[in-house]
């Protein structure tokens, strides 16, 4: 910790009639009060001292507090300043929340990788990686106002207390509240690190785990919440895209000077895999993008067909080389060999796509000699969050502001920069003027980076008691690395597994969508678990509990979702229930649905899902239920509907009515979620509900009619397919 | 090139764009009334609805050229003073929005609905509401809060 003496005189701090910065070190660095207004000022000093800058407190006492993750419905923008707001014990009622600069030395979490300091809002980690961070610099503005207001009454800090906002005399009952101590505001010589035991006990929580009004919910049913898409700027022109269906051609364009000739196009920007048009409006922008005559060359996918390549696949899973190799416990040949039986079952799923709600945008705006850069976008972040940026343009990271914006929709699409670096590209033409550059839904779905196409090739062996005594589980898919997560098992007893994935390149554009390979992977795992009991004339719930002997924390969740199901009581006739258990971000959880299916339109209708989690201290309860409800309904779409294809390398989708979503036709009855208590350090629960859904809807088709379904999407007609076989 | 007079939330708003200029672009580009959003372009996701005289409308797909003398539009900004119609109060007491985008969509959809039919039931909800997407999967919250203005609307009669 820094116990060096600052060389400012520490009453030298500026102040304005309305308020001062309360820059609270996170480190135990020497924290300062400048006031909030004087930006140069607050300049100077950050260059002095890194300071990090968690809260503002005015003397009205109104307090804004930095959320320093992105915001794509998943609440970070009320559970972290929770979190500070607890331990500040600041009166909630009196906070206001904005995004924090995006400066990753100050805002950054070392939660992914200690020593590490990076900003990214992925993996379900927002909550995980800045828990303690927030805690600690909101104890720290507590110490602060607690150690000014000892100086002022000239009493012991340790006769001092705080209540919601108020700094209490607990001698005399005098008290002072935040805004009021402004005055008086000293910075103590050095700042305590506080250990856990010092921070807050979960009995003295007012705020965690209490379900607090997402704080910009008012913004976004009064429809001024501010997306990328919607800043506009003085002098701002606009562009747009072409980047054809096959992911990286190169376009050469045929019909130049027809294009420059339309009105309001400024210029015509080539990159190496599509042209871009710079326009005075959109329309016009979107009206010449329309006309533009482009030969395409070919590319690596050229000559892909996505509905003939599961032969290939299996090909490769029969192979006698081994793929990379992420598991290898025991002797699985050996358990094969002196099996009682053995299962060897593939599984498919297609390629998904994002397909968020607000279709990828950003704004840039470089000055002249292309030195500085401001941008606009709803990212992800990630690493040094400038976004590719600097790398762009051959400047340094201090160069560059990004001014983070609400994202309409993540899912890990956000967390590529495409979107910002080809404006990038389109600003550098324009320079100083802001360029806002859209894609549209076509461009979005079209030129997507999807969760791979893939097949799981798996392998049991059961002990003459039923014991399963080994598994298998070979992925092949396009960038084995996307498609491993939730291949492992190390909540089941398992002695002896193996599990590996072989890699193949198709040139498709690929990414991490909601869960990654927990999806695939699960459903492939979770419905062989269930062939296996059907085999043995098990329950399916019977053989969990056995393989989760030595896990009690998944076995809770299993007994919760059980009981919550009533699965000891058989559902009515024409339904079933179908179970499934998985860990995901560090959460378990078990998921149980009810289906019906319709046997002429192969329509299967979910009516119930419910899931039991233990994810660790919950911050935010209701948020956490939402993000279940919502990531089993776009499990669902998924599942039951979604599937991105290719004819000789070409994207065959390219708006919703070929790429279907969920509706709300579609919705069950109820979807439940219990969240079993505990001390745990909080968990990722964004991704925990999505992929429960494809094994417990299998499971729950095995049980209503004895067939299995294999091939993700289980479209109405696959369904078919497997019912008249 | 033309000149188009529109009364938008009881305003007058002029504009000069292209014959065949999509409401859309005129509401939100060209008249920075952003709460309206572009999702697909092509009405199959319904994150730009408006009321034209009451009617929710796909903004989209409308030609400003379609429009005809006196209509009234209404936006998200317009439904009220202080973002605190019914259904809005509904809406955050039900914790309906995630991401938010599809938001402004739903709500101007849903004042329809209920506009027409107080008390809907269920089904009557998710049919009328069916053309409207959200990713973000918060269809249960929004028939949940659609509900619960509807009750409090029997509620104050």
């Amino acid at each position: 910790m820094n116990t060096t003496t600052p060389s400012i005189d520490r009453r030298q701090f500026l102040k304005t009639t309305s308020g001062v910065a309360l820059f609270i070190g996170v480190s135990g660095m020497l924290p300062l009060a400048i006031s909030c207004k004087n930006e140069k000022e607050i300049q100077l000093q950050l260059e002095k001292h890194p300071l990090t800058a968690w809260v503002q407190i005015s003397e009205d006492g109104q307090i804004t507090i930095y959320n320093p993750a992105a915001e794509m419905g998943q609440g970070s923008m009320t559970s972290l300043p929770v979190l500070f707001a607890e331990e500040m014990d600041a009166d909630w009622s009196k906070v206001k929340v904005a995004f924090s600069p995006q400066d990753v030395a100050i805002y950054g979490t070392e939660g992914w990788r200690p020593g590490t300091r990076i900003l990214m809002s992925a993996g379900s980690r927002v909550t995980k990686s800045y828990f303690e961070v927030m805690r600690n610099a909101g104890a720290q503005a507590r110490y602060v106002l607690l150690a000014s207001a000892a100086k002022h009454w000239q009493v012991p800090i340790a006769e001092l207390g705080t209540d919601q906002g108020f700094v209490i005399n607990t001698q005399n009952d005098e008290k002072i509240g935040y805004g009021e101590l402004i005055p008086y505001l000293e910075m103590p010589e050095t700042l305590p690190d506080f250990t856990p035991e010092q921070l807050k006990q979960p009995k003295d929580f007012r705020l965690i785990g209490r379900d607090i009004p997402r704080t910009e919910i008012p913004t976004k049913v009064d429809g001024s919440a501010q997306f990328a898409g919607d800043v506009r700027l003085p002098d701002m022109i606009y562009g747009v895209l072409e980047r054809g269906n096959l992911h990286g051609a190169k376009p050469t364009l045929t019909n130049e000077s027809e294009i420059l000739a339309i009105e309001g196009v400024l210029k015509l920007v080539p990159f190496d895999y599509a042209i871009g048009i710079i326009a005075s409006s959109l329309e016009q922008a979107l009206a010449a993008k329309k006309l533009l005559k482009i030969d395409w060359s070919d590319a690596e996918a050229t000559g892909f067909n996505s509905e003939e390549i599961f032969d290939e696949y299996e090909k490769i899973a029969a192979e006698n080389k081994k793929g990379r190799i992420i598991t290898e416990i025991g002797n699985v040949q050996q358990a094969l060999r002196s099996a009682a039986r053995t299962y060897t079952v593939d599984f498919k799923n297609d390629y998904v796509c994002h397909a968020q709600m607000e279709p990828l945008n950003s704004v840039v705006q470089l000055t002249e000699d292309l030195k500085n850069a401001e941008v606009w976008a709803g990212s992800q972040q990630g690493g040094d969050g400038k976004l590719g940026v600097p790398e762009a343009l051959g400047i340094p990271p201090e160069n560059v502001k990004i001014n983070l914006q609400y994202l309409g929709g993540g899912f890990g699409r956000r967390s590529m920069t495409d979107f910002v670096v080809e404006c990038v590209t389109l600003a550098k033409e324009m320079a100083p003027r802001p360029v806002k550059l859209i894609w549209t839904r076509e461009d979005d779905l079209t030129y997507g980076a999807y969760r791979p196409l893939s097949l799981q090739r798996l392998t049991a062996s059961t002990d003459r008691q039923g014991n399963i005594t080994s598994l298998s589980h070979c992925v092949v898919a396009d960038n084995g690395n996307l498609a491993t997560s939730g291949i492992r098992n190390a909540y089941y007893d398992i002695p002896n597994q193996f599990a590996e994935s072989r890699g193949i390149s198709r040139g498709i554009r690929l990414k991490h969508w909601r869960a990654v390979g927990h999806g695939p992977n699960k459903f492939a795992i979770e419905a062989l678990l269930d062939d296996i009991a059907l085999d043995q004339g098990t329950d399916p719930v019977e053989l969990r509990r056995k393989l989760m002997v030595k896990s009690p924390r998944a076995l809770a969740t299993l007994e919760k979702a059980v009981e919550m199901a009533n699965w000891d009581t058989p559902s009515v006739a024409g339904r079933a229930k179908g179970v499934a258990f998985l860990e995901r971000s560090g959460t378990l959880g078990t998921g149980i649905c009810e289906i019906s299916v319709n046997r002429d339109t192969g329509k299967i209708k979910v009516h119930h899902f419910w899931s039991a989690i233990d994810a660790g201290v919950i911050v935010q309860p209701d948020n956490v239920r939402a993000q279940m409800e919502g990531g089993i309904l776009m499990g669902m779409s998924s599942v039951l509907k979604e599937r991105i294809t290719m004819v000789d390398g070409r994207i065959q989708q390219s708006n919703y009515h070929d790429y279907q979503l969920l509706r709300f036709e579609d919705i069950p009855e109820t979807i439940e979620t219990e969240m079993i208590a505990s001390t745990e350090h909080p968990q990722g629960v964004g991704e925990s509900g999505t992929p429960l859904v494809a094994c417990a809807i299998a499971n729950a088709f095995l049980k209503l009619t004895g067939k299995r379904l294999r091939h993700l999407p289980f479209t109405p007609n696959r369904v078919l397919a497997v019912l008249n076989n | 090139m033309a000149t188009y007079t529109l009364d938008i939330n009881n305003a007058e708003h002029t504009v000069e764009v292209a014959e065949g200029t999509s409401l859309l672009w005129v509401i939100r580009e060209h008249l920075g009334l952003t709460g309206t959003k572009y999702g697909c372009g092509i009405a199959q996701c319904g994150s730009c609805t408006i009321h034209i005289d009451g009617s929710p409308t796909r903004a989209c797909i409308m030609r400003v050229d379609n429009l005809k003398e006196g209509q009234k539009i209404t936006t998200i900004e317009g439904l009220s003073e202080n973002g605190d119609h019914p259904l809005q109060l509904a809406w955050i007491e039900a914790q309906a929005p995630q991401c938010g985008y599809c938001q402004s969509g739903q709500i101007m959809q849903a004042t329809a609905l209920l506009e027409g039919n107080s008390s809907p039931s269920r089904d009557e909800i998710k049919t009328y509401m069916n053309g409207n997407l959200c990713r973000c999967g918060t269809y249960m919250r929004i028939v949940k809060a659609i509900e619960l203005a509807s009750e409090e609307q029997i509620a104050t009669r």
